[in-house]
């Protein structure tokens, strides 16, 4: 195993933040290149005029997935180095809905908008001052949430660990339902544009 | 290089997603391998309060369940995170100069006034703040380097985030359409 370099100790912290801010530059640079730094781009997603945000998502998902399945395989990278964010269920599903909700009143999420704030978006800037404050304001309420923070806890764990399916089998099922996926957007966004076409006549 | 009545060169057309998708993935991918962690975004706003409460008040945010994750013998601001949406900024400037979308604007649909839009964009990162917290990590964290990795609560939070924003899309519609 060669890899994750940082966790085998090629280098060191100052290093791994060069790295980060490198990382980070290739990330903006990508968001703001697919239209993410536009938020009526973004929240097209939930109207089905531009399914942008789902195919994006997806198709980087999957090439990172396809990624990290094969440098293990050939034994490149230790998987289990990888950082994996505990999952506590009940939190995380309430979360997502709040995000949600969240993305289609502001137009972004946090780094987008700081993508959209980065090239003058004025609306992109306030959603990040909001989320700023939200922040603060979750932190000084944190303890009314203490109890169910941690509800639904489930440890580190993955889809194929916890469905007992094998992690080949779930990444080629997970990548046969992104390119369906993928279709189904194409046929979602013109069967939309069909429609507006006609409400305009 | 077309051009529109100033003068200006015309934005550029977006990149085509899939291209812009296996991208992100790539550099995602460099993150896995590089450092064992992926991309984020709302982690680099809780080391920003983390700091902003530690410089005002150092017990109670030293006290703070929440803030105390942020809080170590570094400087909360020397994050991994925190240098990761720095370069996130010039990265997003650099593609929106080299495309000419750069320029001061409000994003909002014709039936939405600018005030109207930008209180809505505060309240709207409000709530996300909330969600990204109870979730540990938001569309970044949590969708797209968890959802690579196969991790069982990011792809339970991924499929709450679609469900959430269809659900109120109708409601608040008239910003965008």
């Amino acid at each position: 195993m060669t890899a994750p370099l940082y966790k085998l100790g090629f280098f060191g912290d100052e290093v791994s933040l060069i790295i980060a801010f490198l990382l980070g530059i290739g990330f903006g640079f990508f968001l703001e290149r697919a239209g993410f730094g536009s938020a009526k781009k973004l929240t097209a997603q939930f109207y089905f005029r531009d399914m942008a945000v789902f195919k994006v998502m997806f198709s980087a998902i999957v090439t990172a997935l396809l990624g990290v399945t094969y440098l293990s395989w050939i034994g490149f990278l230790d998987l289990s180095l990888v950082y994996l964010v505990p999952t506590y269920w009940v939190p995380q599903l309430i979360g997502g809905l709040l995000l949600g909700v969240g993305f289609v009143i502001g137009g972004y999420c946090p780094g987008t908008s700081i993508a959209s704030a980065s090239t003058g978006r004025i609306d992109g800037l306030i959603y990040a001052l909001g989320f700023t404050a939200g922040t603060l304001a979750f932190a000084v309420s944190s303890p009314l949430f203490a109890g169910w923070f941690e509800a639904g806890a489930l440890g580190q764990t993955t889809l194929p660990e916890s469905l007992g399916i094998s992690h080949g089998v779930l990444v080629l099922g997970v990548v046969v339902i992104a390119v369906a996926g993928f279709g189904a957007a194409t046929w979602v966004e013109k069967r939309f544009a069909a429609r507006d076409a006609v409400a305009t006549k | 290089m077309e051009s529109n009545v100033h003068g200006r060169a015309a934005p550029s057309p977006y990149l085509n997603p899939y291209l812009a998708g296996i991208g992100l993935g790539l550099v995602l991918l460099a993150a896995f391998v590089l450092v064992g962690r992926g991309l984020g975004a709302s982690g680099a706003f809780n080391s920003l309060i983390a700091w902003l409460v530690s410089s005002a008040a150092p017990d109670y945010a030293h006290s703070n369940s929440f803030l105390s994750g942020y809080l170590d013998d570094t400087h909360p601001l020397k994050s991994w995170l925190v240098f990761e949406v720095l370069g996130v900024m010039v990265g997003a400037l650099l593609s929106g100069l080299l495309a000419h979308r750069v320029g001061a604007s409000v994003e909002r649909g014709p039936r939405i006034s600018v005030a109207g839009r930008l209180a809505l964009a505060f309240a709207g990162g409000m709530v996300m703040a909330f969600g990204a917290a109870l979730a540990r990590g938001c569309t970044s964290g949590q969708g797209l380097s968890g959802g690579a990795l196969l991790n069982l609560g990011s792809w339970i939070f991924m499929l709450s985030v679609f469900g959430g924003g269809y659900a109120v899309a109708w409601i608040v519609r008239r910003q965008w359409r």
